[in-house]
């Protein structure tokens, strides 16, 4: 047993109100660049719909994520290593940007510097790949609220493989259909394709945390991750030639801060935490034959942060105690596997993804309340969730690959919550024998709710800082010393100012002092090497750069003062 | 001149290539890539670019035989010049053209597609000339050898022993003097294209990811040192715009 820690996150999909708020931070945070117009780490998609980018699931199409062979052995969909090397030149199966979107700005500078006419101004849509004027027809979520699910809700994969499998038919007609909004950021899996798909060994798996990242130094731009990871959450900056993916926020992380996703949620549907697993059983986890019994295998590789056993491998890892201390008070552990209503995204991709999701209740309640039945009543939701085939059929797609009890036993379980808490809200007497018949105990149910129901932010977000013991090399001043250039070599690039590894401020600081409490002379143009940052001015002298050049006649001696 | 050109010249390039490589490898690896355009147009790429990265390979197979393989190796083994030469004419062009249509179809495309030909810089273009130039120019010394025929124009006597003589540090500068002009002027853009190497989008060659063969799948690393806190700007951010916003200004 090798014991290794891993940051996760469960979303809770019933509280979440498709506000997109967890996108548009995200992208404010990390891809608001050029090169990066059309990624969404995080995306928020109505399903049934068709997903960013469009129909991703289908992975007949994509061949992402991991496959067995007949020989029980895991390989990768899109082939093996020589295949990829083979094809490398024209990468055979990759995603164009009109299977994103092509995306765009507005002329704003029209509407204040157009000449005055009879006519408004308009700012028109101008493509940011082009520059050219463009006509939009498809974003990152141009199905919200499934705007246009009667015409295309069949293109969503998962629709069409139910209509292929099941007698039933999902509607699209207002009142008979069902919608939630499921919001997607990288798994951060434990057995990443993305990572075994790169030729240059450029994505990597953090030991102490488990989130995976691209060395942005070592990728090649071969873009076999973007065919490799089955979620399509690795997007290729086509300025810089780099794939990039969604980060975990690491930065954030590492000082216990939660992703900007989950700080800005405003339904506060994220939960943040860690997970203990055994590295030595994840390829055996997930070469597991049946695809139905790949949530079972994900969820064994979970270890209890209670178990004696555990512990002493943790130690032996060296996973620090305050380390431990967070894994048992996990939300996401409790969430996943103490309570079981947490689910994996698509298990059958084979990546052991590590962002869950507590399923729906919504769809079922919707169609209940709309058909004038009591939607809080134990009783109503059990045979709700029973009869109703089709909502529960799509999200045993989507979590369990297509195992319809493991998805009914996590409603059942919400919708006993719901109705168990009703007679405790209204105080009446709580009936017992609802917890019994999803088996689980009264306090169980009543630990659970204050969970998902009224958990606060150091309940939901339980990250434990990057170790004190690291802490001197996460500061500026630690990196200074081992600085690549060297002392002395930190002036601009050969290519010009703004060129090569900029230095970081310590270390400027650090070479302006010295110079400054050695030299016999006021900071010159020269010590401050053309620049002037004013934390190193010492206040004496002028050097050049500080106030704009004077025009020589205009000394201020030879200049007749204005009164 | 001679001296210059073939003694000289083929060091100066070396220089310029290991050293540009060092730098560019030590001061811009961000900037390492293959540049791929493939997500703003697939369709030729798709034709054009295995044509031409396979052409080239063989391409590179031939010049490493025919250059570093001396005649009488070749004679021991009791292979006829005749076989010899039919048989680098037969496989030399057939790579030569796929290279050079390939990387014709790679141009047209290039120029044609939008958001390619916005994607292209300076630096490519002039690259592009370079390549095609070599290229071009060494299908020509093959059009030129079945055109006059192989005796007049054995770069086995000539080409091939002076760039051997380069590794022993001691050109052989006569026997590339000796050599057709046609030669002189494929070498030569030849030396230039491996100048200017290092300092193109060509760098990604030399990281072809053989070594994916070997490696493990899942790759663990430790937590980046000296990551955090006050971290400096890295390349690639640059602002979302377009000309028109840069031509309007910011207001």
């Amino acid at each position: 047993m090798k014991v290794m820690a891993q940051m996760g996150m469960v979303m809770n999909l019933d509280k979440c109100i498709g506000c997109h708020t967890c996108s548009v931070t995200c992208k404010q945070a990390w891809t608001n660049r050029a090169g990066t117009e059309y990624v969404w780490f995080n995306n928020v998609e109505t399903r049934p719909g068709q997903g960013y980018p469009r129909q991703y699931e289908d992975q007949e199409r994509w061949r992402g994520g991991w496959t067995v062979g007949a020989d029980g052995r895991l390989r990768l969909k899109a082939g093996g290593r020589l295949k990829k090397l083979l094809t490398i030149f024209s990468s055979p199966v990759q995603p164009e940007l009109a299977d994103y979107y092509e995306p765009w700005t507005y002329d704003y500078a029209t509407l204040v510097e157009a000449p005055l006419g009879d006519d408004f101004p308009v700012a028109r849509p101008k493509s940011l790949i082009t520059g050219e004027d463009t006509k939009v027809t498809w974003s990152a979520n141009w199905d919200d609220n499934l705007g246009g699910a009667s015409e295309m809700g069949h293109l969503d994969p998962i629709v069409a493989k139910i209509r292929r499998e099941s007698e039933d038919r999902i509607r699209f007609e207002f009142e008979q259909t069902f919608m939630f909004y499921l919001p997607r950021i990288c798994e951060h899996c434990l057995n990443p394709s993305c990572m075994a798909s790169c030729p240059s060994g450029a994505i990597y798996k953090r030991a102490e945390d488990g989130i995976v990242l691209v060395d942005q130094d070592r990728c090649r731009g071969w873009r076999q991750c973007i065919t490799g990871c089955p979620y399509k959450k690795i997007y290729f900056n086509h300025k810089s030639g780099k794939a990039e993916k969604c980060t975990f926020c690491y930065p954030r992380i590492e000082v216990g801060l939660p992703t900007v996703c989950s700080e800005t949620c405003v339904g506060r549907l994220r939960y943040l935490g860690l997970f203990l697993y055994d590295a030595d059983r994840v390829t055996a986890a997930a070469s597991t034959p049946d695809e139905k019994d790949l949530y079972q295998a994900q969820l064994d590789l979970m270890l209890d942060p209670n178990d004696p056993e555990v512990i002493r491998a943790a130690r032996e890892e060296g996973i620090p105690e305050d380390w431990m201390d967070a894994a048992r008070r996990s939300p996401v552990y409790a969430l996943a596997k103490t309570y079981r209503v947490a689910l994996p995204l698509h298990p059958e991709y084979r990546t052991m993804p590590m962002v869950w999701y507590v399923p729906p209740l919504s769809p079922v309640v919707d169609l209940l309340k709309e058909q004038g039945h009591d939607a809080e009543s134990a009783g109503t939701l059990f045979g709700a969730i029973d009869a109703l085939r089709i909502p529960v059929e799509y999200l045993a797609e989507l979590f369990t690959a297509g195992d319809v009890e493991v998805v009914e036993g996590v409603l059942k379980k919400l919708a006993a919550m719901r109705a168990y808490m009703r007679d405790i809200t209204l105080g009446r007497e709580p009936d017992g024998s609802i917890p019994a018949s999803v088996g689980m105990t009264e306090e169980a149910v009543y630990d659970m709710y204050r969970l998902m129901g009224i958990a606060k932010y150091d309940e939901r977000y339980v990250i434990p800082k990057a170790h004190v013991e690291d802490a001197h090399r996460l500061e500026e001043i630690g990196c200074s010393l081992d600085y690549d250039e060297g002392p002395g070599m930190y002036e601009s690039g050969p290519l010009g100012e703004a060129s090569g590894r900029p230095v970081p401020v310590a270390v400027e600081t650090f070479h302006a002092l010295r110079d400054r409490q050695t030299a016999d002379q006021p900071a010159s143009s020269e010590s401050l090497r053309g620049r002037v940052n004013l934390l190193n001015w010492d206040g004496n002298g002028r050097p050049s750069g500080l106030f704009p050049e004077r025009p020589p006649e205009a000394h201020p001696a030879a200049e007749p003062e204005q009164p | 001149m001679s001296a210059a050109l073939w003694g000289v010249l083929p060091y100066l390039a070396v220089v310029i290539l290991l050293s540009g490589t060092i730098w560019r490898y030590r001061y811009d690896k961000f900037g390492w890539t293959t540049r791929s355009s493939q997500l703003y147009e697939s369709r030729l790429l798709r034709i054009g670019s295995p044509m031409f990265h396979f052409g080239l390979l063989v391409v590179v197979v031939g010049h490493v035989v025919g250059l570093l393989v001396p005649e009488s190796w070749t004679r021991t083994f009791g292979v006829s010049d005749e076989f010899y030469h039919g048989n680098a004419l037969f496989w030399g062009s057939i790579a030569g053209i796929c290279t050079l249509a390939g990387i014709v179809i790679l141009i047209y495309r290039r120029r044609t597609t939008g958001p390619v030909f916005m994607a292209t810089t300076t630096n490519d273009k002039v690259m592009y000339v370079v390549l095609v130039a070599a290229l071009v120019l060494g299908l020509w010394t093959t059009v030129v050898a079945v055109y006059q025929g192989h005796d007049t124009a054995d770069y086995r006597e000539t080409v091939s022993p002076w760039f051997r003589s380069l590794f022993r540090l001691q050109p052989d500068v006569d026997a590339m003097a000796a050599a057709p002009v046609q030669f002189h002027i494929h070498a030569l853009v030849g030396l230039l294209l491996f100048a200017i190497w290092p300092f193109t989008r060509l760098v990604h060659a030399f990281t072809a990811p053989l070594h994916y063969l070997f490696r493990p799948y899942i790759v663990y690393r430790s937590r980046d040192v000296g990551g955090a806190g006050a971290r400096p700007v890295r390349p690639g951010w640059s602002p979302v715009g377009t000309a028109d916003r840069e031509r309007g200004g910011r207001r």
